[in-house]
């Protein structure tokens, strides 16, 4: 299991690798932390519920990053741990994390919303899969 | 960008004919050195704009277009409700109605220099900026629905502001036929502690010296006076915007399917201007112009209280207040007849030429001011819209300099502190929650600024008027 980041002239792609399409997914999420902060220092104190639901898994990977966006924004929180379950079109997910300490996590941006620009989830040509999307900051 | 499959139309104007599925040609307004720089993607885009349903004359990008969703960011495009003509949420973006506003402020560079630092420390401490960062103002449901209704009428009328800066900015202040019954809960849910506040990434609020003049005419009506010192406020309508973006995508994403419109790019989503669909997002959208409008509405009475401390007496009259991320309904005249037509601005400004009767009278005989925001370190421009930028792009300028590299490249290149530590030893304070934040924004990140608003002058979308240089920048 991993995550990157890859180049857009204005934003940031958002990438995760992992054994099963829930854990690049998982993954994913953790590049989205990461945009805003050293997901190590985001300490998984505190358990959020997300579901979401979509017509195939790009659009589905899209709905879950922003599900997250809107819940580190209402709460103004920061995630660093997921577990995902998918099914049926359907995600079922827990995300860790804490709320924002200005002065440990010294977050860089806000991120305003996961895009379609180069979305893709994928199995890659060793088994593993990839979700991958652009998110606008 | 590869030009050999554009026509030049002259030194700053480039065409790609219409092709494959392209209903309108795509004109691209840059000088070569920015055309070289800009990315292919700039011109897949544009020319994917020009295929959409009542696309009008031509899509246009900007001298500062670079690569964006759906549109690129720099893209103008104007569509007729009656030829089966688009709203695309794609083609207003994500952070809805982002905009500038430069407010004077009387003081000599001299008077500000001599209080800079608590200046910076004052700023920075009551401007709301950055990730996590909330104002002290909470709506409930009532209250919200009507500062989206009100925009910066509505703020002005809570006691934030003057009356008379309503006729400073576009629309009055007030975007009529807003619909915050369209605005989803979850939107107003992310906005209900972030009126006031400034936002993170390219947003700032800058102390500004006005370094030089270049239209002495325009700029006395403008009331712009070299070395004189004004304030600018980058930001836009926050979490409502994000969210309402976020959820019509993928609203239109369907709703152009189901009327038959075929997307090159899934973040072209659009819906038809006479569908349910593309009347909810008007609605919604023009909501969330209300709440750009009211946040920097707000941002600016913050500012004026910090002013009024320690210079006191100043009262920061507004100059102009312009919005990138829109679509708005006008008139525009297309081969001599008037028409109605929905424009897209995408990370473009309105420039309304001389005489134009939606500029407040004291401004009309000189053009819109077109308020463009450089990078923290580098130079911002006044401009002022002309005649000819009605034929050019539908009266449309530049907005900003445009990213030259990704932000990950930014980090790995420059280090927060340092940058900071380099722009004061050049006069310039820096103050930010985050130091990463700063190294992303590095003025060495983005392209020339200079470049881009000379490129807009030559090309005859805006006249340059003044250029301001930072003393003070309060980054998100």
């Amino acid at each position: 299991m991993t995550w990157e980041h890859f180049r857009h002239e204005a934003d940031i792609g958002v990438r995760g690798i992992g054994a099963t399409r829930e854990e690049a997914f998982a993954e994913a999420a953790v590049a989205l932390t990461a945009v805003v902060t050293d997901p190590a220092t985001v300490r998984p104190r505190e358990a959020v519920p997300v579901q979401c639901e979509a017509p195939d898994d790009e659009l589905l990977l899209v709905d879950w990053l922003n599900a997250l966006i809107y819940e580190m924004a209402v709460r103004h929180c920061l995630f660093s741990r997921f577990e995902v379950a998918i099914g049926g079109g359907r995600l079922d997910a827990t995300a860790w994390g804490e709320p924002v300490d200005v002065a440990r996590h010294r977050p860089a941006v806000e991120v305003k919303g996961a895009t379609y620009t180069e979305l893709a989830v994928r199995r890659l040509p060793d088994g593993r899969w990839l979700a991958q999307c652009v998110v606008d900051v | 960008m590869d030009l050999s499959q554009l026509e030049r139309l002259s030194e700053y104007a480039w065409r790609v004919p219409p092709r494959g599925g392209m209903r309108v040609p795509a004109v691209l307004y840059a000088d070569r050195g920015l055309m070289e720089a800009m990315d292919d993607k700039v011109l897949e885009q544009i020319c994917n704009v020009a295929g959409l349903p009542g696309i009008v004359k031509a899509a246009y990008a900007m001298p500062d277009a670079h690569w964006g969703y759906g549109f690129p960011i720099g893209g103008v495009a104007a569509f007729d409700p009656d030829q089966g003509g688009v709203v695309s949420a794609g083609g207003v973006g994500f952070d809805i109605s982002c905009g500038v506003r430069t407010l004077h402020t009387g003081l000599a560079v001299a008077e500000v220099m001599a209080r800079q630092e608590r200046l910076a420390e004052r700023l920075f401490q009551v401007i709301p900026a950055g990730v996590g960062s909330t104002g002290r103002i909470h709506l409930d449901e009532a209250r919200m629905d009507e500062m989206l209704a009100g925009g910066a009428a509505w703020a002005v009328a809570q006691g934030w502001g003057r009356p008379e800066d309503l006729e400073r900015i576009e629309e009055g202040g007030r975007m009529s036929g807003a619909k915050p019954e369209e605005v989803s809960a979850r939107a107003k849910h992310r906005q209900r502690n972030e009126m006031g506040t400034l936002g993170s990434g390219n947003h700032y609020l800058e102390v500004q010296k006005i370094a030089e003049i270049y239209d002495p005419a325009v700029a006395r009506r403008f009331g712009l006076e070299q070395d004189q010192v004004v304030v600018s406020i980058h930001c836009g309508s926050r979490g409502l915007g994000h969210q309402i973006g976020t959820e019509f995508l993928k609203e239109m994403a369907v709703a152009a399917r189901q009327h038959g419109i075929s997307l090159p790019d899934r973040e072209l989503a659009c819906a038809p201007i006479h569908s349910d669909t593309g009347q909810r997002y008007l609605g919604a959208m023009r909501a969330a112009i209300n709440c750009a409008l009211a946040n920097r509405q707000i941002l600016t009475q913050l500012t004026r209280d910090v002013f009024d401390e320690i210079f006191p007496g100043t009262t920061l009259d507004l100059l102009y207040d312009v919005s990138h991320n829109t679509c708005k309904v006008e008139t525009h005249e297309v081969d001599g007849q008037k028409r109605r037509l929905y424009v897209h601005r995408k990370g473009a400004t309105r420039a309304f030429g001389p005489g134009h009767p939606d500029l407040p009278p004291a401004l009309r005989d000189a053009g819109q001011p077109v308020l463009i925001g450089g990078s923290m370190g580098t130079a911002s421009y006044v401009l002022a819209g002309t005649a000819d930028s009605e034929t050019l792009a539908f009266s449309s300028a530049c907005h900003g300099a445009g990213r030259a590299m990704s932000r990950h490249q930014a980090t790995r290149r420059w280090r927060g502190r340092k940058l900071v530590d380099d722009l004061a030893g050049h006069g310039i304070l820096v103050r930010s929650p985050s130091m990463r934040g700063v190294a992303e924004e590095a003025p060495g990140a983005y392209k020339d600024v200079s470049a881009v608003v000379e490129a807009a002058e030559r090309a005859g979308l805006a006249r340059r008027v003044a250029r301001l240089e930072p003393l003070v920048c309060i980054k998100g």
